[in-house]
């Protein structure tokens, strides 16, 4: 009976194939990405209010760059590194998803 | 005024106040597949059983214009009765009376009742259909809630306490059903969430609908908070009187003993799992093998499916049952199952209800996704929850036991009273495949032909440690049985367990973790 269970399918673990079931939330699973200093990601959902840098700037780490309001507190987002501003990705006003790219920076 | 008179008057007021909100709201409210409160009272209550209480209270709010309204029985009906003769404490919130909101005298029926149950000892069932808090009660709305959910607290582990989810249930009044042992939820029916759509919306930006944000399948399969889904009311009924049949009127009691009847013919045990330690097989038809009747009572079917926990029989007895479900990501330990476990077993000690663990998992879920969502605190929860238990613990090996899921699943060494395996089991610390690439790893490269050796040794390892009998050589294992010699074994081990008795060392409380 088992055998005709279209549903069916492998999960590995340690080493052995394993012929099972696969959850939703298994299989949606957002596969891990080392963070990358050089993509600035909205680390909450809400607005931008306040762009601070352009294309092309040079920034030192600290500096803001942009304020997101979420929760009605208006988060300054500060440059994590020292580095010239390679694109900015979002514009004023634009309502932004978590982990949504707001800027790229590249090495001076 | 004569009494004949006097006992007119009291009709008279008794037919006000049992229109609620009056019919147009009554139409409302049917129009949406739901009850009112009293009816679903009389529906899950044995018939004639029921005696109302507070019947005419009113609410003493005065700004807003309230001091001009008048909400009968102040939306919220409460008293006590009994299901298939077990006595019941029950509230229902009347939606058709203000939406349902919470106000104080609203609140303060509530606590009239569950005092009263945790009082005489008895089961309480909180029916949840309301807009949230009275807003023009202001904080005295918010008092309400935070009694309801201080005496949730209190009773939690003393008498069982089941929350119906019929209609909305929003805000902090989430939190009573989440602080109570077993939630209901009705298809189309129940919403349940912290911050509404609109909020979420004007925050943030998500736009969601209120079914997808907390609707019934969303509880039931997503996030785990509900227990029970049903698809009607008269459906989730009948299961809230099932789950009272199986449990305790309190922690003092025993569930009540059932006429004892066999497992039906057709549930051959020795059929069910294959030989194969990687192929699946529904452990369900396991369970239904050994209970009487072949009867088994699920708890939280649709979440967290790699692992089965539910009500059965054995002997007329109440058991609770606790199982890997190969058939489900190949019955792994994994956040939600690991929390979905530890929480049953905890509720089966608190009720004195004996524990039967079925266990047949390859270990854990390997993933990032898994060690940064805190497996390791929540893997915790079951081994705490099976050491603390204090209940009978009868654990049957069916296949695989590998590794910390060997351990945590009932193991003799978190003091399972008895532990049984059969024939086919495999305990050790990995499967034949990982331990042999580790065991064997120079020999394999070095070898000229490094598939051939590495076959060669996972076959050398199977037949040294892919059994029964080195753990039962140590006596963690008591006996190996044939499966069909289970129902016997699991008999007899209750039977002696009858009056288990263990101490711990005194404390006001663990710190298990959360």
């Amino acid at each position: 009976m088992e055998k005709k269970d279209k549903r069916l399918e492998k999960l590995n673990i340690n080493y052995s194939e394993y012929t099972t079931r696969l959850s939703k939330k298994f299989k949606n699973r957002i596969p891990y990405k080392p963070s990358d200093k050089f993509r600035l990601l909205s680390f909450i959902p809400g607005t931008i209010i306040e762009i601070m840098v352009k294309e092309g700037d040079r920034v030192r780490k600290g500096d803001e760059v942009l304020v997101l309001e979420a929760m009605k507190m208006k988060n300054r987002i500060k440059s994590p590194l020292n580095g010239r501003v390679k694109q900015v990705d979002i514009k004023t006003n634009e309502v932004v998803p978590k982990g949504k790219l707001l800027i790229e920076f590249k090495p001076e | 005024m004569p009494i004949d008179q006097k006992i007119r008057e009291l009709q008279e007021r008794r037919k006000r106040i049992l229109l609620g909100g009056g019919e147009k709201a009554i139409r409302k409210q049917k129009a949406m597949g739901k009850g009112t409160a009293r009816e679903r009272i009389m529906i899950l209550l044995d018939e004639g059983s029921f005696s109302e209480y507070d019947m005419f209270v009113e609410h003493e709010a005065r700004d807003f214009d309230m001091d001009k309204k008048s909400l009968p029985s102040d939306g919220v009906i409460i008293g006590t009765g009994t299901i298939e003769g077990a006595p019941i404490a029950i509230y229902a919130q009347d939606f058709t009376v203000a939406g349902g909101s919470l106000g104080l005298m609203h609140s303060r029926k509530i606590t009239k009742i569950m005092d009263h149950a945790l009082k005489m000892r008895i089961p309480l069932i909180g029916i949840n259909d309301s807009g949230g808090a009275r807003i023009q009660e202001g904080v005295n709305s918010l008092a309400g809630y935070g009694e309801i959910f201080f005496r949730n607290t209190l009773s939690s582990g003393v008498i069982p306490q089941i929350s119906v989810i019929l209609g909305p249930c929003a805000g902090g009044a989430v939190y009573s059903p989440a602080l109570t042992d077993f939630v209901f939820v009705v298809q189309n029916i129940s919403k349940m969430f912290i911050t509404g759509p609109e909020v979420i919306k004007t925050v943030l930006g998500e736009e969601i609908s209120m079914e997808d944000l907390g609707g019934a399948r969303v509880h039931a399969e997503i996030t785990g908070n509900a227990h029970f889904y049903a698809e009607t009311e008269d459906e989730c009924f009948a299961k809230i009187k099932e789950l009272v049949s199986y449990i305790p009127w309190n922690n003092q009691r025993k569930a009540k003993n059932m006429e004892p009847a066999e497992p039906l013919d057709d549930c051959k045990i020795d059929n069910i799992v294959p030989s194969d330690p990687t192929l699946p097989y529904d452990v369900k038809d396991v369970i239904r093998s050994v209970t009487d009747k072949s009867e088994f009572f699920e708890i939280q079917r649709h979440w967290a499916k790699n692992m089965v926990i539910g009500f059965g029989r054995i002997n007329g007895s109440t058991v609770g049952f606790v199982a890997n479900q190969p058939l489900e990501l190949a019955g792994v330990l994994d956040v939600d199952s690991s929390d979905k476990a530890a929480r049953f077993i905890r509720y089966c000690d608190a009720f004195n209800i004996p524990i039967i663990t079925f266990v047949d998992l390859p270990g854990y879920l390997p993933g990032v996704d898994q060690e940064h969502a805190g497996v390791i605190r929540h893997g915790a929860k079951v081994l705490y929850a099976y050491s603390e238990a204090t209940v009978p613990k009868i654990t049957v090996i069916i296949r695989k036991a590998y590794g910390g899921g060997y351990i945590a699943m009932g193991s003799r060494h978190l003091r399972a009273d008895f532990v049984f395996a059969w024939p086919g089991a495999e305990i050790a610390v990995m499967g034949p495949e990982g331990a042999a690439n580790i065991i064997f790893k120079k020999e394999i490269m070095a070898s000229d032909d490094p598939e051939a050796t590495r076959k060669a040794k996972v076959e050398e390892y199977k037949s040294k440690f892919a059994n029964p009998y080195v753990a039962a050589a140590k006596g963690y294992v008591d006996a190996v049985i044939e499966p069909c010699e289970t129902r016997r074994m699991l008999i007899h081990a209750i039977e002696v367990s009858d009056n288990k008795s263990v101490f711990l060392p005194q404390k006001k409380h663990g710190i298990p973790p959360f």
